[in-house]
């Protein structure tokens, strides 16, 4: 039970600090102060209370958008374990859910940027559903690995199965994973090196050119499903790359949230020293990335 | 007589007059004179004979009562003439009598005999017909009945298809169709000939009797995939399945698409199960060609810019998914892992179910949509979502399932498929098997491009045309049938437990699977967990959506053009396509996607007006089958010299041959 509420009580207050961390880390790599760790709570709750602006266009799909994609990424939340601790819901099966409720927001998310109607928007929409259609395989072989050597298919035991021994056996295949992974990860939630989520106006975007025109309420539930969603595939992330066991529940929780933090400023360190890549490298990057996880599957099934 | 009936006869019984009523309802409206009369009635009695037929057929599998055989007494030179409704033949049914109904319904208001006084009677006709002969094909259970029953359906769809019989791409379609058709046929020809040289007998062997030995079973086995294949539109078989899918009328492509593909289908998996055991390249042929349907097929999809070729594209990559499912279950039976069988049988046959409920969807609302704009392009639509409110959420519903994305159905079938190839990477001998799941990701995702595209170009941004700015919600006929599909879309899919009770008994009976393994399969899969949480998924969307519209409400609001980019007079030509929303995955998926483009060549100050053309062509058809079409044409020349017209010649051909023929004999 206090394991449920530790779960919800992170789900539901954690993501925005993580970007406060990446922000943070990038201004100290650029020798500035920058924003204070609490400003994405800052910027949410000022969103929250904004009035909104609507185009002409739009529709109630447009309303719709932020608010099916807040609601899946709450749905995959609850399945996800985080660190030692399996999820509140876990049943056979559960990481195609999982996928697919990740494919149900980015339908709605690339929908509501139709509703605009603005070519800028439809561009974004189409390399979002572009991308990460080149990134399900790679998330597909990685789940077939993890289910391999847990010899399960709940995302629960899947990835709490890992520990410190797997590196050691497995350890080619680990490294082969969590490479592909962190590339899914960035990929996923459109960091650098595949779309800086910090720029708006220019022409090499992704995520945010499609939330272009969202204000207000719906503008803050997208900030917020975003950082969501970088927490929670954070968490798998971490789950197999950092498998650090104390023994005690609250000392795993501990290890969990440390892990998190040291995520996020791993993001911020890649987003300080690398630039965005060029739009045509991308789709050779994800394809690396499935060749790495698909190499990892081949030497966990032989 | 009616004493001795049991329950299974009354069913079985129900069925056939549903058959019967559907063969004729187009009759009265032959002798009518006043138009729409007869294709009132003919509407009155497919409504009648589909929920008769939908619901005794639903029965049928629910009660799990394997009729037997009944015997219609007749005196052919091919034998008795039997007919019987198994699980596995009423699982057809089901969605073969629901969706006739729905599409008879939406015929009303789709192609009213007002409009259409020449066509309507034979539209009527063959409509009912091609039900009739659908549903034959299924019951039967003799080789000769068989091919009969798939001869009318062959040329009722042929028919039904060149309604518009003076477009000159229908009659292309058309022609590429019968051509098509036939070529399968003579596949079918052979196929039974060999059945019959093997049990001696036109009608159906018992099932499992037959041995798998290489020769005989190869042929029998090859001539079923070209056949059978050939109508289910798997891969290089599958070209007369855009252009006749996309010119036939759009209730006519629900049903093309929607039921006669899975004849094929059942057409395969009906010739497998005469034998004891699948050879074993059988399953691993049917999973590769699966594999590549579905791949290709989606990509095809993605790059079509035709509405109606776009489903039917996508119809390509359902049925390839229903062939990994199928291929699954027979490596599984062939292996003897009677847990892989369950789970590929599972997903082949719910697959089959869903995709009869969202592609009739679809290919309905693309006939609303047809209706009211006059285009099938959908790069000409746009902002549709204003002007049609009610149809507009019917094809999201029909473009999420399709996607298999939750809480629609066709996640369900979906699910199966991958954890059938989970549980094998898991614990079988057959780690290659785990490849399908990657494979579906793919192919899933590339669906989620290709339904945006689709949903997004002619429902959202602004009208790209004066007729899409002016469309007009359909009539209630064709909303109503249309609102049914997608209801049960989701109730399916929130439920996916009524989908599983309408599918194990005939996954059971045709994989001779014990019903502990049915049980282990069914308790291993906790579809109870996904309806709840498709429930409180529905929930909180609702939750958050009342919450955003209270705080909406409350908070000042705007209204205002969408930002330009700066442009000071942005036009509705400026937005996105959906070419240019499906260019970037088609380049990618270039191997499978033949693109043409003819770019214009400027040079010079002031150059001249420019026209620039971005089409997909059909490159299996237009690059190799015609040429070769063209070249045995060529040879064939040669043979025409001995056609004249010279009658004394012919009656001297038929002489010879005669001679030659009892020469032989003796």
């Amino acid at each position: 039970m206090t394991d449920t509420i530790i779960h919800f009580s992170l789900i539901l207050l954690m993501p925005p600090l993580l970007l406060g961390i990446i922000g943070k880390t990038k201004a100290a790599f650029a020798g500035r102060v920058g924003a204070p760790f609490l400003q994405p709570y800052y910027d949410l709750v000022k969103l929250l209370q904004k009035g909104s602006v609507f185009s002409e266009t739009t529709t109630w799909i447009f309303r719709a958008g932020p608010v099916v994609t807040l609601a899946a990424t709450l749905v995959a939340a609850t399945l996800v374990p985080l660190g030692n601790h399996s999820a509140p819901v876990s049943f056979t099966g559960d990481m195609i859910l999982f996928a697919y409720l990740f494919g149900l927001s980015r339908f709605f998310t690339t929908a509501a940027a139709l509703d605009t109607g603005s070519s800028f928007e439809g561009m974004g929409a189409a390399r979002e559903v572009t991308f990460s259609c080149l990134v399900e395989p790679t998330l597909f072989f990685a789940l077939i690995s993890l289910a391999r050597m847990s010899k399960s298919l709940t995302l629960s035991t899947m990835l709490t199965y890992t520990s410190p021994d797997i590196w050691i056996t497995a350890g080619a295949s680990m490294l082969l994973l969590v490479g592909a992974l962190f590339i899914t990860l960035l990929a996923e939630n459109c960091r650098i090196p595949f779309d800086d989520p910090n720029t708006h106006l220019e022409l090499t975007m992704i995520h945010e050119v499609m939330v272009l025109d969202h204000s207000g309420p719906a503008f803050g539930y997208i900030l917020y499903g975003a950082a969501m969603k970088l927490f929670v595939l954070g968490a798998i992330f971490m789950n197999i790359a950092l498998p650090a066991r104390t023994g005690s529940s609250l000392g795993d929780w501990g290890v969990f949230v440390v892990g998190m933090v040291l995520l996020a400023v791993l993001i911020g360190v890649v987003e300080s020293i690398m630039a965005r890549l060029r739009l045509i490298r991308i789709p050779q990057l994800l394809i690396a990335a499935t060749i790495l996880s698909a190499f990892a599957m081949l030497l966990i099934l032989r | 007589m009616a004493a001795g009936w049991q329950i299974t006869d009354y069913l079985f019984a129900g069925m056939v007059a549903s058959v019967v009523l559907f063969g004729i309802s187009g009759l009265p409206g032959l002798f009518i004179k006043k138009p729409g009369w007869g294709q009132l009635i003919a509407t009155g009695i497919c409504v009648i004979a589909a929920l008769l037929g939908t619901g005794t057929a639903v029965l049928t599998v629910v009660t799990g009562s394997s009729t037997a055989g009944y015997l219609l007494d007749w005196h052919l030179p091919f034998g008795p003439c039997e007919f019987s409704a198994d699980p596995l033949s009423a699982l057809f049914l089901i969605p073969l009598f629901l969706a006739s109904g729905c599409c008879a319904v939406y015929a009303v208001a789709y192609w009213p005999a007002g409009e259409h006084p020449g066509s309507e009677k034979k539209l009527t006709f063959f409509f009912g017909l091609l039900s009739a002969a659908m549903a034959l094909v299924v019951l039967a259970r003799n080789g000769v009945v068989l091919l009969i029953a798939w001869e009318i359906m062959a040329l009722s769809a042929f028919f039904l298809l060149t309604t518009d019989q003076r477009d000159p791409d229908v009659q292309r379609a058309g022609m590429v169709y019968l051509i098509a058709t036939h070529i399968g046929t003579m596949a079918l020809f052979i196929l039974f000939a060999m059945l019959r040289g093997t049990t001696a007998s036109f009608a159906f062997p018992v099932p499992h009797s037959l041995s798998p030995d290489p020769g005989l079973a190869t042929v029998i086995l090859v001539t079923a995939l070209i056949g059978f294949g050939a109508k289910a539109g798997i891969m290089p078989l599958h070209i007369w399945l855009p252009s006749a899918h996309a010119n036939a009328p759009s209730h006519v492509s629900a049903m093309m698409s929607g039921v006669m593909l899975k004849i094929g289908v059942y057409g395969i998996i009906r010739t497998v199960s005469f034998f004891s055991l699948p050879p074993a390249w059988l399953g691993w042929l049917i999973l590769c060609l699966g594999g590549i349907s579905a791949l290709s097929g989606i990509a095809l999809a993605s790059a079509q810019r035709d509405i109606k070729r776009l489903l039917a594209c996508s119809s390509i990559e359902n049925i390839g998914i229903i062939f990994i499912g199928l291929g699954m279950a027979l490596i599984g039976i062939q292996t003897n892992t009677p847990l892989l069988a369950a789970f590929g049988l599972t997903g082949c046959f719910i697959h089959i179910l869903n995709h009869a409920l969202f592609k009739p969807l679809l290919f309905l609302g693309a006939g609303a949509i047809i209706h009211t704009t006059g285009t099938r392009e959908i790069d000409r639509m746009g902002g549709l979502s204003r002007r049609l409110p009610r149809t507009a959420p019917l094809f999201l519903a029909g473009s999420l399932a399709i996607c298999g994305l939750p809480p629609l159905n066709g996640f369900i079938g979906e699910l199966f498929l991958y954890l059938g190839a989970f549980n094998d990477a898991i614990s079988s001998p057959l780690p290659a098997l785990a490849l399908v799941a990657p494979l579906l990701a793919l192919v899933g995702g590339i669906a989620v491009i290709t339904f945006i595209k689709l949903f997004g170009t002619i429902f959202l941004g602004s009208p790209r045309s004066p007729e899409a700015a002016h469309a007009h919600e359909p009539p209630l006929a064709m909303l109503a049938p249309m609102s049914l599909f997608a209801l049960f879309c989701l109730v399916a899919g929130v439920c996916g437990q009524l989908l599983l009770r309408l599918v194990t008994p005939a996954v059971a009976s045709y994989a001779q699977l014990p019903t502990a393994i049915i049980d282990q399969m069914e308790s291993s899969v906790p579809l109870a967990s996904f309806t709840l949480l498709n429930l409180s998924l529905l929930l909180l969307i609702l939750a958050i959506g009342v919450f955003y519209t209270r705080q909406t409400v409350k908070l000042p609001r705007a209204t205002a053009a969408t930002w330009g980019c700066g442009y000071l007079a942005p036009t509705a030509r400026m937005q996105y396509t959906g070419t240019s929303f499906a260019e970037m995955a088609s380049n990618l998926f270039a191997p499978f996607v033949t693109v043409s483009r003819s770019g214009p060549s400027l040079s010079g100050p002031l150059p001249a007006a420019a026209r620039f053309c971005y089409a997909t062509t059909e490159s299996i058809l237009d690059r190799v089958l015609i040429p070769v079409f063209q070249a045995i044409g060529l040879a064939f020349s040669y043979l025409r010299r001995m056609q004249h017209g010279q009658m004394h010649l012919y009656m001297l051909y038929i002489f010879a041959t005669l001679f030659v023929l009892m020469m032989w004999r003796h």
